[in-house]
């Protein structure tokens, strides 16, 4: 193996693994029981874990159509619409926050009538939770999707069609079931993405614990005033992403790689 | 006519302009070279593929006229067979086979219960809980086979249904096609680049290359007498073109041809490789065709050589691989051919 590739990856090995490496060594572990057991944590925890399941829920119900729409149908600019769905993939998610809240805040150009007329207020609630992670996880579900669906041979939809499947149960008894591991894959990347979720949820959903903290708040407050703290929710962040890996990784990282 | 259609469609380069027609109970072979246009037509008949221009008629209805009438594909009552069987990977071979009959509204038991009863008819009783992966290629073809016909459409619409099958494979399922064809009550229309499917399956055969069709007729006419230089080959033929003058043929490509009939205007005259003999001195008696020609190539063709020769009438010829090797010929060889008047068949262009 030639030099100039295999110490390049080395360090770059290192430089990925040692963080985490070195937060598992840094770990309190006397003290995470105690650390665990504090109302706070439990609470954050649970939020995120339900706020990053309900946004993966609403990017499938909402992205999987947004995938065959850019794979499957001919509409004018699907290359445009490609482009403007995958924004949020690359914006800093700060910028998403304040662009949900310039929408939907009191003031927003639908939060206002929302507010005026409902009274409904949407900013600084697990609502607006959700909706900022959903803005900032879809597209990873999107992009996935859609990969799985132009890799998927579309001439099974034109058997099914032959058989005298319509393209609504063409879609629901073989596109879907076809694609299922890149949909598997995809909501996978959303939930993990919504789980991590900061910029976007501290501006647009704000810090209250128990209604918008969701673990990576948590963390970011904790660190300024209890580091001890601090690293065991981290610690507990990795444990359910390296959790989420193993769960699914002959579905995600076996197919993806043979694929 | 229970299918008539004439289709015309753009594809890249290739300008497909074809008029077909099928009876019921008649099974149409659509035969030509890769890229000819012939999967082209049988999508644009399926409905999977909108043409530029044109009209297709099933059983009296319009489905397709020149974009007034377009009913899609799932609404046309058609069976479809393709090359690489496309069974659904995730459903079990019986769920495949229902798959048509469930859209349409039959309940599972019973859908389940046809569906096995053809999987039987083609040979696969038992097999229905296998999954299409854990099937070969043939039994893969017979129970595609059975899914397009469970519906009982009334177009069966087969794209190069046996090109995928190793020979001897072939040989059993183009047999059972057969039998399965001259069941079937509707229209059928066969894609296929092998001419012995073609004579095999179908009552009539039409020639397709270009996007035109080339040649249309029974397989024995089609056969017999070649219109097209790929037809002649498939066929075994060699085919050279030329005016008839009594009992001889001038060549459009020069040189002249004597024929055992009389033959007036533009004329077909066809050779069988294996009725050219190969001398390398001037043959003795007075055979009336005998050209000098130079061998350009020859390829190993099962016990015979084909040679292909170049000069006054170019030609092809089968020679023994004993004659061949005991002639001591090598590309470039000056020898002499010829042919009896009498094996030289001739008609009209």
């Amino acid at each position: 193996m030639p030099a100039p590739l295999l110490v390049p990856a080395a360090i770059g090995i290192v430089f990925l693994v040692f963080p985490l490496v070195g937060l598992v060594i840094r770990a309190p572990w006397s003290a995470i029981g105690p650390q665990l057991a504090q109302e706070g944590v439990g609470q954050a925890l649970r939020l995120s874990l339900v706020s990053a399941t309900l946004a993966t829920l609403v990017s499938l119900l909402l992205g999987v159509p947004i995938a065959w729409v850019l794979a499957r149908s001919r509409i004018p600019g699907r290359s445009v619409l490609r482009a403007l769905v995958t924004v949020p993939l690359v914006l800093p998610p700060v910028v998403g926050g304040v662009a949900l809240f310039l929408v939907l805040g009191r003031q927003g150009i639908l939060g206002r009538p929302l507010f005026e007329h409902l009274g409904i207020t949407i900013p600084f609630t697990t609502t607006a939770v959700v909706i900022a992670e959903t803005f900032v996880a879809m597209p990873f579900l999107v992009i996935s999707v859609e990969g799985a669906l132009r890799a998927a041979d579309a001439r099974f939809e034109d058997a099914a069609a032959t058989l005298g499947a319509d393209r609504w149960t063409t879609f629901r008894r073989v596109t879907l079931p076809l694609v299922a591991p890149g949909i598997a894959a995809g909501a996978v990347l959303c939930w993990a993405r919504a789980l991590g979720e900061f910029g976007a949820t501290i501006t647009f959903a704000g810090n209250f614990p128990g209604t918008t903290q969701t673990m990576p708040l948590a963390v970011y407050l904790a660190l300024q005033r209890d580091p001890e703290a601090a690293i065991v929710l981290s610690l507990v962040l990795l444990a359910v992403s390296l959790a989420t890996l193993l769960l699914l990784r002959d579905r995600w990282l076996g197919r993806g790689v043979s694929a | 006519m229970t299918l008539s259609a004439h289709v015309v469609v753009q594809r890249g380069s290739l300008a497909v302009d074809l008029e077909v027609a099928v009876a019921d109970g008649e099974v149409l072979a659509v035969l030509g070279p890769n890229g000819a246009g012939k999967s082209t037509l049988l999508r644009v008949l399926a409905g999977l593929l909108p043409p530029d221009d044109g009209r297709v008629v099933l059983d009296g209805d319009t489905v397709w006229d020149d974009g007034r009438v377009h009913v899609p594909p799932h609404q046309r009552s058609l069976g479809m067979v393709f090359q690489d069987h496309l069974l659904f990977p995730h459903l079990s071979i019986t769920e495949n086979v229902a798959f048509g009959l469930r859209t349409r509204g039959v309940h599972r038991a019973a859908a389940r219960a046809s569906a096995e009863a053809w999987l039987t008819r083609v040979g696969l009783a038992g097999l229905g809980g296998r999954r299409p992966g854990e099937l070969s290629g043939g039994q893969a073809q017979r129970a595609a086979l059975a899914r397009a016909l469970v519906v009982d459409p009334r177009l069966l619409l087969l794209d190069e249904p046996l090109s995928a099958l190793d020979a001897r494979t072939r040989l059993t399922v183009r047999a059972e096609l057969h039998r399965h064809l001259s069941e079937f009550p509707g229209s059928a229309v066969l894609v296929t680049h092998d001419p012995i499917d073609a004579m095999a399956l179908a009552d009539r055969v039409v020639v397709v290359e270009d996007g035109r069709v080339a040649q249309a007729g029974t397989p024995a006419e089609v056969a017999r007498r070649p219109r097209t230089d790929y037809v002649a080959r498939l066929v075994g033929l060699f085919l050279l073109p030329g005016t008839g003058k009594g009992e001889q043929v001038v060549l459009d490509g020069g040189g002249v041809v004597a024929i055992a009939e009389e033959a007036a205007g533009p004329v077909f005259v066809a050779i069988r490789p294996e009725s050219v003999a190969l001398y390398l001195q001037h043959p003795d008696g007075s055979p009336r065709n005998v050209w000098p020609l130079r061998l350009v190539s020859a390829t190993p063709h099962g016990s015979v050589v084909r040679c292909d020769l170049t000069g006054e009438v170019p030609l092809t010829a089968d020679v023994t691989a004993t004659s061949f090797a005991e002639m001591g010929l090598a590309p470039g060889a000056e020898v002499w051919a010829s042919v009896k008047a009498s094996e030289v068949a001739v008609y009209t262009r």
